[in-house]
């Protein structure tokens, strides 16, 4: 097809607004990454922008000779590893079963499902439970109450709603029973959907600090990485925390926060590039149907 | 897909006699996959509707709800006193002032950038703007807090250094975090510029559905780009808007809890406390439980009235909704 003038002039323009949205999605993490790898003379006299004065890793070494914060980032590691794979469990043997459309009571069982996504009980019943559950301040509020997510069940089930029935009427002439069908069939060929959600509830799990906040006030040993920071952010004028982890000396505490934040930013980044091709599925797949 | 030819026990079933024992032996195994799944929502999800009584019982956490006496005013007490309480109502205000402004500025946002996308005509390029647009959406509202206190506090932000040295005046501020007005919309562009890339996915696998045609069409009869998108495109997306905007009026009433905790500071509270929040700082942290839960029964509720009016109103002007 051959372009015309304007045509031209009209692509270049959208690739400059592009770049220009660009700048703007990246900017803010510049700014932190060069306050982290400055010197704390050139910070205090405002001369950091988006390259770094003074080259030092000095921050990033202190904050990985911090106990607590090390703990915490293992921790949260663990942590949301643990619970990925709990959740995508749960999603996988919520959503197979569902997909029986002669399944006695699936018809029911899936009403009932969908309706927790739109009305919730609050957060205040939801913290009685727990409380009567015995789970405040243990480590179990952060894993089960999150454990399965309606949204990605839809997601996994649209997701298996995609494979050919005929593959499964096939293996059961086999002979093969659902769980043999679920196991050798549905699961290796729904390994993208798989690594979206796997995503999606590793991402939560690693971003999420509200409900460590409501339901753990004691235990701040198993504080995870975002709850740790939002601590040690709030705090810098008040301080405990801050005192406490040498955080407050001044000038120097702020490369130690923007270290502090880099460490819990960067494993995500490293990450999601390369599942963007399978989310990006995933995503549109929960849409549509759902 | 039906029409291949089915195993004998789904036409037992579908003729209505089912042989309960082969259908047992067959799928019995589908149900032992349930009982996990079954056990966390009636527990986690379902349970905790129960303890909703609690909105309409005196406060009283030792007992469970059920033993508990029924609050004054026929067990409408706290939602009177929730309604006189001036927190409350300028919470519920800016709840819905935060809510419409998102809904205004934030929702077109990912729509127009999906149409720049798919304008875009160098696909490595454009492959490569979407990995980056998408990368705020992956953290967490701490680390975005954080991110925009560094580039817009008062004194050391980006912005404001940067605004210092052009006037030439270092007393030069402008207090996007600190003044009330302004810290409104620091949150409503945070908001923008954390999820409007992650949005446009959505749209863009909408546009691929749009049949090629079309635009061919349009060419012929000598369309440029802007009428282009005008009368190919967004009719395409039509339905995908509808929907989203369904879903978006529903929670209109809604709020996040990470968002407005993360971002607001002691300078702002009066335009950040939203619902989430008093119901955090009455509940948890000051033991009105029963008070706290009724305004959290209170806003689930209407969530779940605007969600099926919009869809309602949806349906009424011809478009396919939701439920």
């Amino acid at each position: 097809m051959i372009k015309s003038k304007s045509t031209k002039a009209g692509d270049i323009i959208i690739m400059i607004i592009c770049l220009f949205l660009i700048f703007i999605c990246l900017v803010p993490l510049l700014n932190v990454l060069a306050r982290s790898l400055s010197s704390t003379q050139y910070l205090i006299r405002n001369e950091v922008l988006l390259w770094p004065k003074g080259w030092n890793l000095d921050a990033y070494a202190t904050v990985l000779g911090k106990e607590k914060y090390v703990h915490s980032l293992w921790y949260t590691a663990l942590l949301t590893i643990g619970c990925t794979l709990l959740s995508l469990f749960m999603t996988v043997i919520c959503a197979y079963p569902l997909t029986y459309d002669n399944l006695k009571g699936g018809k029911v069982l899936n009403v009932l499902i969908i309706f927790t996504m739109y009305f919730s009980a609050g957060t205040i019943p939801h913290y009685l439970l727990l409380n009567n559950l015995g789970m405040l301040e243990t480590v179990w509020c952060l894993v089960l109450p999150g454990c399965l997510s309606v949204y990605n069940m839809i997601i996994m089930r649209s997701s298996f709603f995609g494979i050919p029935m005929s593959l499964r009427e096939a293996a059961e002439i086999d002979g093969a029973g659902p769980i043999r069908t679920l196991v050798r069939i549905y699961l290796p060929l729904s390994k993208p959907v798989l690594a979206t959600l796997a995503l999606f509830y590793a991402v939560g799990r690693w971003n999420g600090f509200s409900d460590a906040l409501l339901y753990l006030k004691k235990r701040d040993d198993l504080y995870p990485i975002q709850l740790y920071l939002y601590n040690i952010l709030q705090n810098s004028t008040s301080g405990e925390v801050a005192a406490q982890e040498g955080f407050s000396t001044p000038g120097l505490s702020e490369t130690l926060k923007m270290a502090t934040v880099m460490f819990a930013t960067v494993p995500i980044l490293i990450v999601y590039p390369w599942l963007q091709r399978y989310f990006v599925a995933g995503v549109t797949i929960g849409a549509v149907k759902g | 897909m039906s029409q291949v030819k089915q195993p004998s026990l789904s036409r037992e079933i579908r003729t209505g006699k089912t042989n309960w024992k082969n259908y047992m032996q067959r799928y019995g195994t589908l149900y032992l996959l349930l009982i996990l799944p079954i056990i966390f929502f009636a527990l986690f999800r379902y349970t905790p509707m129960a303890y909703i009584l609690m909105a309409f019982k005196k406060n009283n956490i030792i007992k469970p709800p059920w033993l508990v006496d029924w609050a004054k005013n026929n067990g409408f007490e706290w939602f009177i006193k929730a309604f006189n309480d001036k927190l409350f109502i300028r919470a519920l205000g800016n709840t819905i002032k935060l809510n419409l402004l998102d809904l205004v500025c934030g929702f077109p946002m990912p729509i127009i950038m999906a149409l720049l996308l798919n304008e875009l005509a160098f696909k490595r390029f454009k492959k490569f703007t979407q990995t980056v647009l998408y990368l705020p959406h992956f953290l967490s509202w701490i680390i975005v807090s954080s991110l925009a206190l560094r580039l817009l506090a008062d004194n050391d932000g980006l912005i404001n250094i940067l605004y210092k040295r052009m006037s030439g005046n270092p007393e030069a501020v402008i207090p996007f975090l600190s003044e009330e007005n302004w810290w409104v919309g620091s949150y409503i562009f945070l908001g923008i510029w954390k999820e409007a890339g992650w949005g446009t996915i959505i749209y863009l696998a909408a546009l691929t559905s749009i049949s090629p045609e079309l635009y061919e069409a349009a060419a012929v009869d000598g369309a440029g780009r802007f009428r282009r998108i005008w009368h190919v495109t967004l009719p395409g997306l039509r339905p995908t808007i509808v929907v989203l905007l369904i879903m978006r009026l529903g929670s209109i009433l809604g709020s996040e809890f990470d968002r407005p905790l993360a971002l607001s500071n002691s300078l702002v509270s009066n335009v950040s406390t939203v619902i989430s929040i008093y119901v955090y700082q009455k509940g948890i942290k000051g033991g009105q439980f029963s008070l706290s839960t009724a305004v959290g029964l209170f806003q689930n509720f209407v969530g779940v009235l605007f969600l099926f009016g919009a869809n309602k109103l949806a349906k009424h002007f011809g478009e396919r909704g939701i439920v």
